[in-house]
């Protein structure tokens, strides 16, 4: 029955996780206990990882050539900024205070920014349309009816707070938080920041004008792409965290491997 | 081995066997099209490829945004200049009187044209971004011919596909797609903002590619080769950006 499991949503999977009356001695075999992530997003998850990190790095490369952001169509050193990175450019042109001038790394920085972006967007792509064909969006991203009052809210954020170390149970379902916080980085920060991104592209508003008009222009572009890059940092900061106070070896073992770990009952909060 | 297995393996083998024909078809279809980029090798050739071609299949006709007059970035933004050669100097000092644009390769009559001869073409302008892939902007009347009048005029081969376009600097060349080259809004731009187009901007000779980053539209130019292969030039990548690291295509 879970020989297809690859392709099931893991984390909650209904169709996988045997019925509370069989609970599972801790001696069977790793082939009968359900994943805990589908082999699809473990494959996408760490693509993403990847592209990522790889998007961080060359765009920070790219804005070091002009640590200097401004509001509206057009921004340059004769113009006011909106703010200013205290950091040193790459350009000398730029004045920064610094008395020195970093290395130029553009030229790798934006083949491989825009390389990591199709990868990118191309999982993405794959992701969410699995998601949304397999039922792991509405099974385990979408928060349940009754989970959306301010009580469950104000319970769960409670007990973040508290840094409470989540049950085993909670390993096999997401909650309500962190449903709500994928959801956001899925459908709203990844849009964003691809959209932001083209909205710089001459040739693409060539195309598509409003993509950069609605936006108030393309150095409003450029600074709404770098604060949604930061938001997406933050994420992955908190991410990092919680996979720590939640027990860093089996999640990241879950995440890579799919196998749960001690896997003891059915979970209470299996959703169908 | 259970069904499942045998069919899940099935599936798995037509779908690789699938995928692999259709990347095959694609490179065939996206070279027909002229979709492949001349950097399309090497580790981020992909990445790259996919940016031109899409971008090529989007923005065929597309023109780049103009803007009002009132939305000229005052003062006029420049950015770093090499220091000038001798040569340069010397046509500095005679008022770029014996400034000459050579154009040749695939086109029926090969010419060259001083900036008067130039100028005697009807007049163009057009209010558009410069963008530099550092990040910063400015917006700028550029007044100029339209490159593809200049080539109406020495009658390109239909075989064309592609111009290179030199500096005076022997360092600095580039090349663009007949897209580009015939795109009604690149210009060989000789005047800014209502004026002679100043040394520190790209005078007295400029080319204006809008719909692509700045350092497509390269300076002080003095010779344009129609070709219909970019193997010949340099390192044959397409222009000297590759050589140097950045990308060909700078639509993005």
């Amino acid at each position: 029955m879970c020989a297809a499991a690859w392709y099931h949503s893991g984390v909650g999977d209904s169709a996988c996780i045997p019925s509370a009356a069989s609970a599972i001695p801790a001696s069977v075999s790793s082939a009968t206990v359900p994943s805990r992530h589908s082999a699809l997003v473990r494959v996408t998850h760490w693509i993403t990882t990847l592209c990522f990190l790889a998007l961080l790095v060359s765009g920070a490369e790219i804005v070091v050539s002009h640590p200097r952001f401004y509001w509206g169509e057009t921004g340059n050193d004769l113009t006011p900024t909106l703010f200013k990175l205290p950091i040193p450019a790459s350009r000398a042109l730029v004045p920064t205070g610094y008395g020195y001038v970093l290395p130029d790394q553009n030229g790798w920085s934006r083949y491989l920014h825009f390389q990591a972006a199709w990868l990118l967007v191309l999982t993405g792509l794959l992701y969410a349309i699995s998601i949304l064909l397999n039922g792991h969006l509405r099974r385990n991203l979408l928060p349940a009816k009754d989970d959306l009052s301010w009580r469950s809210f104000s319970t769960a954020i409670a007990s973040h707070l508290r840094f409470e170390r989540p049950s085993d149970a909670e390993a096999w379902s997401y909650n309500l938080l962190q449903r709500l916080s994928y959801l956001f980085v899925i459908f709203v920060l990844f849009p964003l920041v691809i959209w932001t991104g083209l909205a710089m592209s001459p040739a693409f508003v060539s195309a598509v004008p409003a993509a950069v008009n609605v936006l108030g222009g393309q150095q409003s572009a450029r600074t709404l792409h770098f604060f949604v890059s930061l938001a997406l940092v933050l994420f992955l900061l908190v991410h990092v965290g919680m996979v720590w106070l939640a027990g860093f070896r089996s999640r990241m073992r879950a995440m890579i491997t799919g196998r749960g770990g001690t896997f003891r009952a059915r979970p209470t909060m299996e959703r169908t | 081995m259970s069904k499942l297995s045998r069919r899940k393996l099935i599936t798995t083998g037509l779908a690789v066997a699938g995928g692999a024909l259709g990347l095959g078809v694609a490179a065939r279809i996206a070279q027909r099209y002229g979709l492949i980029p001349p950097d399309h090798g090497g580790i981020y050739g992909l990445g790259e490829t996919l940016t031109y071609a899409s971008q090529r299949l989007l923005t065929r006709h597309s023109l780049a945004r103009e803007f009002p007059r009132s939305m000229i970035s005052k003062p006029p933004f420049a950015n770093e200049i090499p220091p000038p050669s001798e040569a340069f100097k010397r046509l500095q000092a005679g008022g770029f009187a014996d400034w000459r644009l050579s154009v040749n390769g695939m086109v029926a009559r090969p010419a060259s044209f001083s900036l008067a001869q130039l100028k005697s073409y009807s007049s163009h302008s057009q209010i558009t971004m410069l963008q530099c892939e550092e990040g910063w902007s400015y917006i700028a009347e550029w007044n100029g011919v339209p490159l593809s009048q200049i080539l109406q005029a020495v009658e390109v081969h239909p075989q064309a596909q592609y111009v290179v376009y030199f500096s005076i600097d022997p360092d600095w060349w580039e090349s663009i797609d007949m897209a580009d080259a015939l795109h009604p809004q690149t210009f060989l731009v000789y005047g800014m903002n209502g004026d002679e187009l100043p040394v520190g901007s790209g005078g007295p000779l400029r080319l204006r590619v809008p719909r692509q980053l700045g350092y497509k539209s390269v300076k002080y130019i003095t010779h344009l080769t129609v070709t219909d292969s970019l193997k010949g030039f340099g390192k044959g990548l397409g222009s000297a950006s590759p050589e140097g690291g950045y990308a060909w295509y700078a639509g993005i």
